[in-house]
């Protein structure tokens, strides 16, 4: 085997050595907004379990989930669930070489901005 | 293995060592969701703090189950390994793995649970 160098190889500059660009932002807040959602999918989880228990469980899970709580945490997801899912349609016309010159890049970041919260509003006040 | 050159152990697989299989597998789940979150989030978000009676209904019809039954199985393996792609990033050695275990684990629990109480609603 050749003389291979392993674990200490340099660091490239992590994130704090960057100006913040919207580009870097937008794929931050998908990390965010995707690993963010397991706590809605744990509540949703947990209200579809009891539902399935007894209405007396129902009524308990039901209460915490329409609190000022759940109200909170459903709205944020509400937001966070679009912003996840436009970025990722973003990542996969990435993905097919397409629309990477920063000028589409940045416009496409400001669309998926605007957009999710539009549709996070839509479906806050409509469903 | 000890056969091999160090070029041909390498070649298309990259710093994971299991070459594009994680993305690709990421690619997949995230157009399965597109197709199937929109409408999940309209069955979802009305029937949540409904009456009981409702939320059983929606639950027993196959549509809204199926589609339920669906998110869960590809979602939560989407955020497994999306999950597991951050914690790399992040952490190092006992904990990289004590966190990707527990991860794994959450994953599996959420989906088996929903599984459970969407088959008792709906048969």
């Amino acid at each position: 085997m050749a003389d291979v160098n392993r674990g200490n190889r340099p660091l490239s500059p992590h994130l704090q050595i960057y100006r913040p660009q919207l580009t870097s932002i937008t794929s931050i807040l998908t990390r965010v907004t995707g690993n963010a959602l397991i706590v809605a999918v744990i509540l949703g989880v947990w209200w579809l379990l009891a539902a399935a228990t007894s209405p007396e469980y129902y009524a308990i899970v039901n209460g915490i989930v329409t609190s000022w709580f759940g109200d909170l945490i459903f709205t944020l997801s509400a937001w966070a669930i679009w912003y996840h899912y436009l970025a990722g349609l973003r990542h996969l016309y990435f993905d097919a070489g397409k629309g990477l010159d920063i000028k589409t890049a940045e416009n496409l970041g400001w669309i998926i901005v605007i957009a999710s919260v539009l549709l996070a509003l839509f479906t806050v006040i409509v469903v | 293995m000890g056969f091999l050159t160090d070029r041909k152990r390498a070649v298309g697989r990259g710093a994971s060592h299991t070459g594009t299989e994680h993305h690709w597998f990421m690619q997949v789940t995230s157009v399965g969701l597109a197709i199937l979150i929109p409408t999940f989030i309209f069955y979802f978000g009305s029937a949540l703090g409904s009456t009981h009676d409702e939320v059983l209904a929606t639950f027993s019809r196959p549509f809204p189950a199926i589609l339920t039954a669906l998110v869960l199985v590809v979602g939560l393996q989407h955020f497994n390994k999306g999950a597991q792609m951050m914690i790399e990033d992040y952490l190092q050695g006992s904990a990289r793995k004590a966190a990707i275990i527990f991860t794994i684990c959450l994953s599996y629990t959420l989906m088996g649970t929903g599984l459970f109480a969407l088959a008792k609603i709906a048969l």
